[in-house]
């Protein structure tokens, strides 16, 4: 059994966080419990930072994989978690600190092993650790009634999307008599393809199309990103989409990679290359047809977020040079992105805004430091350069018009460049709002906090850094990727 | 060197950021200074270019790696075309702070934004990288919206939304193209030059060019995707209109040119008489349309949409002559129709609050602002073509080179620069000599500003010397187009 310290650092800072609560801040004022509990919390995930960057070692068990990709993909995890802990300082929806921190860094605890398992029961043991706390934690809001909406939503959608996937490992294990995804993977090899492979096929994926908020499973997402405590939303829609599409990314291609199939215009085979087509066009048109006509901005955000799921499915196309770095620079670059568009939202709804879009004219006069930073996040979820988004995209776009001989996935490519194009006008409604609209008569300047201030600032800067300079996160990648076996 | 100016408008835009929000002198002369000292740069390099490299070659300015996994380069680089549009973009954009003298409200963030726009406009007209090129591209979109969304007048933000994504749906279809180019290609490198000397399969030409010269050309005001030109045109504020009519419409016929026709000249073959075709058209509707418009700002729109068809028509000729004359008459169309506008908005509209013709008509504006009306006069008479002015020896080399190949085109396009005139004239009469019975009304405007006198001089001054000494010009853009890149173009066409 390999050593799993880090993970184990985590769960135990999240009991140790509890503890803490309950017996050295209860008596105090909230600000004061939130911000000595957030703290701890933060330090857990440094301590486990420091110790994989000192002493991780490397190696493969039979259900578990360390090797520096999955050590990369924690330590981006763990970041993204700490900066939704620090955007939480502020938020004043709960009474329950411990709780909830402690909810959050199980969480983080249940995607790391996510991100190490090569098991099938592993994985979906992980997933459950990981989606737990997070049906907790969407309903954890108790004055709201959309808090508590979006926790059964996720909770029953989530629950039978789980069934479905558990069924279909279940299928697969009676076929292979194995859950190992590389024996999987070389056992398929070896015999023919029988029907009911694609069912189990198609059944694993829902679980993960449902994770990653793909179309046609992406019901869930506007209610659960609109209705759960933004520092949530922003959870689900970062981290968690990371280590999906990690799983999802090691899932098929390791264990069903002999099953790919050919989604080539008029050159269909079955596999699960047209299914991701499949899922990635009714994403993609979906979620930005959706997002045109949204008036609430997390709404119009979760949309957004199910269009990207599925841009994000295109990288499965691209040639085995490209397809896996584009995939973690987009993933992890949009991740960046939706965390800080998120934080200002959750900043600018605790200044007493509701989230209307229209409540937000102006607000480049009121708070001019936090609409550029708004700026700079919309634009590179648009996809303009020099922002990361576009780079993301463009690297996306090349590698599935690439990926197959004589352009074979182009019509992908034009179907997400055009919807790509409709998109510039929802956010543009969102700036247009705020730089274009007057504000409101009788409104004030507002300071955002700094707790809330300096991460959006950092995102912000990382977006254009990323977005100017994507050599330095993509030579990381191929690094990590050359020196890790898939 | 020239690649300073890119620098300089970015710097220039951040530097009005930081700017405080009451010292609207400073941001004024701020922006001033940026926009003379990008023009001042532009005017060197071009002396420089012209000296050193009589061959008319392109000469790397920047060349490094950017994105290796990519094959992307930091590639900017210049010939005689690009640093004729660099020229026409310094001029333009100074030209453009002068007359947005009066700007109140908000006066840092309009210019700061103006900025971004002219620096997204220099890179493209300097990059010979195709993603970088693509970048300067998308770079410019934004900031035109934000220009005519909050500083516009007429349904602005209709306008400003229809361009932006009439904007990015021509810059997707681009995308396509590109990307579409660098996979078959196999080579992988997005570089200008190194893809140009590849030589795709006709078929993968025949689609890649339709997509991306209709991608550039939407910008360019290609009929039938010209529609947001006079909506934009007349949302836009006085500056923001320069800039669209004078330099945006520029970068999607440069893109035309210098992407489309460079990698795919036999997809170009293909579609020539097309294009011709509809190039001609967009000549004759700009102008019928311009003819019965009530707007002034609809008029001088339409009569955009009008003179870009002499460009994309003299690209569409192959010949050395007409391909000479559409790049002549890019920096012509750019200066005079920029001017145009600055008449009608900052020197009309903003005194009289109004373009309507009807109620113009009956305020004499020959006696209340006979500055205005000289300058439109005189401008209108270069919008014509009339000999002396820069238009008119543009549009002679685009008509002689279109006659040798599409002779019954030409005759169509001749009689659009009839309709021209009568336009012109039209708004002339209407606007500052309508015989008027009513007794002079009592309205005091404003005198013209010292600005604006410079900024219609400036430009004036520009059109004026190009029409007596067109050399000027010529001298940098023939020798580019006899040189090595474009022979390729030119060896389907006739000599």
């Amino acid at each position: 059994m390999l050593p799993l310290v880090p993970e184990e650092i985590v769960i135990i800072s999240a009991f140790a966080v509890l503890l803490a609560d309950f017996a050295l801040v209860r008596r105090k004022s909230l600000p004061i419990r939130t911000a000595v509990v957030g703290l701890f919390s933060c330090l857990g995930c440094l301590i486990a930072m420091i110790w994989m960057a000192r002493y991780q070692s490397y190696g493969n068990s039979t259900m578990l994989a360390l090797n520096p990709l999955t050590q990369f993909l924690k330590m981006v995890l763990l970041t993204l978690t700490m900066i939704v802990m620090v955007l939480s300082f502020g938020a004043r929806f709960s009474r329950h600190v411990g709780e909830y921190f402690a909810l959050l860094l199980l969480a983080a605890a249940g995607l790391m092993l996510l991100i190490s398992s090569e098991n099938l029961l592993v994985i979906f043991i992980a997933l459950e650790m990981l989606s737990i706390p997070l049906y907790i934690l969407s309903a954890f809001n108790k004055s709201s009634p959309a808090s508590a909406e979006a926790g059964l939503k996720y909770f029953l959608f989530g629950s039978i999307t789980a069934a479905f996937t558990l069924f279909g490992i279940s299928l697969l294990y009676g076929l292979t008599g194995d859950l190992q995804l590389s024996s999987i993977a070389a056992k398929l090899r070896t015999q023919p393809i029988e029907p009911v492979f694609y069912v189990a096929l198609v059944m694993t994926l829902v679980g993960f199309a449902f994770k990653v908020a793909a179309a046609p499973f992406h019901f869930w997402a506007p209610d659960v990103y609109q209705g759960a405590p933004t520092p949530v939303a922003c959870f689900i829609a970062s981290a968690s989409k990371v280590g999906s599409f990690f799983v999802l990314a090691r899932i098929l291609l390791t264990g069903f990679g002999p099953w790919q199939g050919s989604a080539v215009w008029e050159g269909l085979r079955a596999g699960w290359m047209p299914l991701l087509a499949v899922l990635a066009v009714l994403s993609i048109v979906a979620g930005n047809i959706a997002a045109l006509v949204q008036t609430s901005v997390k709404r119009l955000l979760a949309y957004s977020a199910i269009a990207h799921a599925g841009y994000a499915l295109l990288a499965f196309f691209g040639n085995s040079q490209q397809m896996l770095p584009a995939l973690f620079f987009y993933v992890i670059t949009y991740s960046l992105t939706v965390l800080g568009a998120f934080a200002v939202v959750a900043v600018v709804e605790n200044s007493g805004s509701p989230d209307k879009i229209s409540e937000w004219a102006g607000l480049s006069r009121r708070a001019p430091l936090l609409s550029a930073c708004m700026f700079v996040f919309m634009l590179s979820l648009a996809g303009i350069p020099p922002l990361s988004g576009f780079f993301g995209k463009f690297y996306l776009f090349t590698a599935a018009a690439g990926g197959m001989p004589h352009l074979g996935m182009l019509w992908l490519v034009v179907v997400a460049v055009g919807a790509s194009a409709i998109s510039l006008y929802y956010y543009l409604q969102v700036l247009k709002q705020i730089y274009t609209a007057e504000p409101p008569s009788g409104s004030k300047i507002f300071h955002a906090p700094a707790a809330a201030l300096l991460p959006i600032l950092f995102l912000a800067a990382i977006v254009i850094a990323f977005g100017c300079a994507p050599g330095w996160l993509l030579g990381k990648l191929s690094i990590v990727l050359n020196s890790s076996s898939f | 060197m020239l690649a300073w100016t890119i620098y300089i408008s970015f710097l220039g835009a951040a530097a009005l950021v930081l700017l405080p929000a009451e010292n609207r002198r400073a941001a004024r002369f701020t922006a001033l200074l940026t926009a003379l000292a990008g023009l001042v740069v532009g005017l060197t390099g071009a002396v420089q270019y012209e000296r050193q490299t009589p061959s008319g070659d392109v000469v790397d300015l920047v060349h490094a790696s950017w994105i290796p996994d990519l094959g992307i380069h930091y590639h900017l680089a210049a010939d005689g075309v690009s640093i004729t549009l660099v020229l026409l973009t310094g001029i333009a954009a100074v030209a453009g702070v002068l007359f947005s003298w009066n700007i109140q409200q908000r006066t840092k963030e309009f210019f700061a934004l103006y900025f971004a726009l002219i620096g997204g406009v220099y890179g493209v007209f300097l990059s010979f990288d195709l993603f970088l090129l693509f970048v300067f591209y998308e770079i410019a979109i934004i900031p035109k919206y934000f220009l005519i969304a909050s500083w516009g007048s007429t349904r602005r933000e209709y306008g400003a939304m229809k361009l932006a994504l009439y904007s990015f749906v021509g810059s997707a279809m681009v995308l396509v193209g590109l990307i579409a180019a660098y996979v078959v290609s196999g080579a992988h490198t997005f570089d200008l030059l190194e893809l140009a000397k590849h030589s795709f399969p006709a078929p993968f030409q025949h689609w890649a060019f339709l997509l991306v010269f209709v991608g550039f050309a939407v910008l360019a005001g290609l009929w039938p995707f010209h529609t947001w030109a006079p909506t934009g045109h007349v949302a836009a504020p006085t500056a923001a209109s320069m800039l669209l009519a004078g330099v945006v419409m520029k970068l999607g016929a440069y893109g035309a040119l210098r992407v489309a026709m460079t990698l795919f000249p036999d997809g170009l073959r293909y579609w020539q008489n097309e294009i011709a075709l509809l190039a001609v058209i967009g000549i004759v509707y700009g102008g019928t349309v311009a003819l019965v418009q009530r707007d002034i700002k609809f008029v001088i729109g339409y009569s955009s949409v009008s003179h870009m068809g002499f460009v994309l028509l003299g690209l569409m000729t192959l010949t050395q002559i007409g391909l000479i004359g559409a790049v002549l008459q890019m920096f012509s169309h750019g200066i005079v129709a920029g001017l145009l506008f600055a008449v009608v908005g900052r020197m009309i509209y903003d005194r009289t609050h109004t373009r309507d013709l009807g109620e113009l008509q009956p305020m004499n504006l020959n006696a209340l602002a006979p500055f205005a009306m000289v300058t439109f006069v005189i401008a209108g008479a270069a919008s014509m073509g009339l000999p002396g002015f820069s238009g008119f020896i543009a549009e002679l080399q685009v008509l002689a080179g279109a006659w040798s190949v599409f002779p019954r085109l030409t005759i169509l396009a001749g009689a659009g620069i009839l309709v021209g005139i009568a336009f012109m004239l039209r708004v002339w009469i209407k606007a500052f000599f309508a015989e008027n019975d009513t007794p002079k009304q009592a309205v005091h405007l404003e005198p013209t500003t010292l600005p604006e006198r410079a900024g219609a001089f400036l430009l004036l001054g520009t059109t004026v010397l190009i029409g007596l000494c067109p050399g000027l010009l010529l001298n940098l853009i023939s020798p580019t187009l006899h040189s090595a890149l474009f022979q390729p173009l030119l060896k389907g066409g006739l000599p």
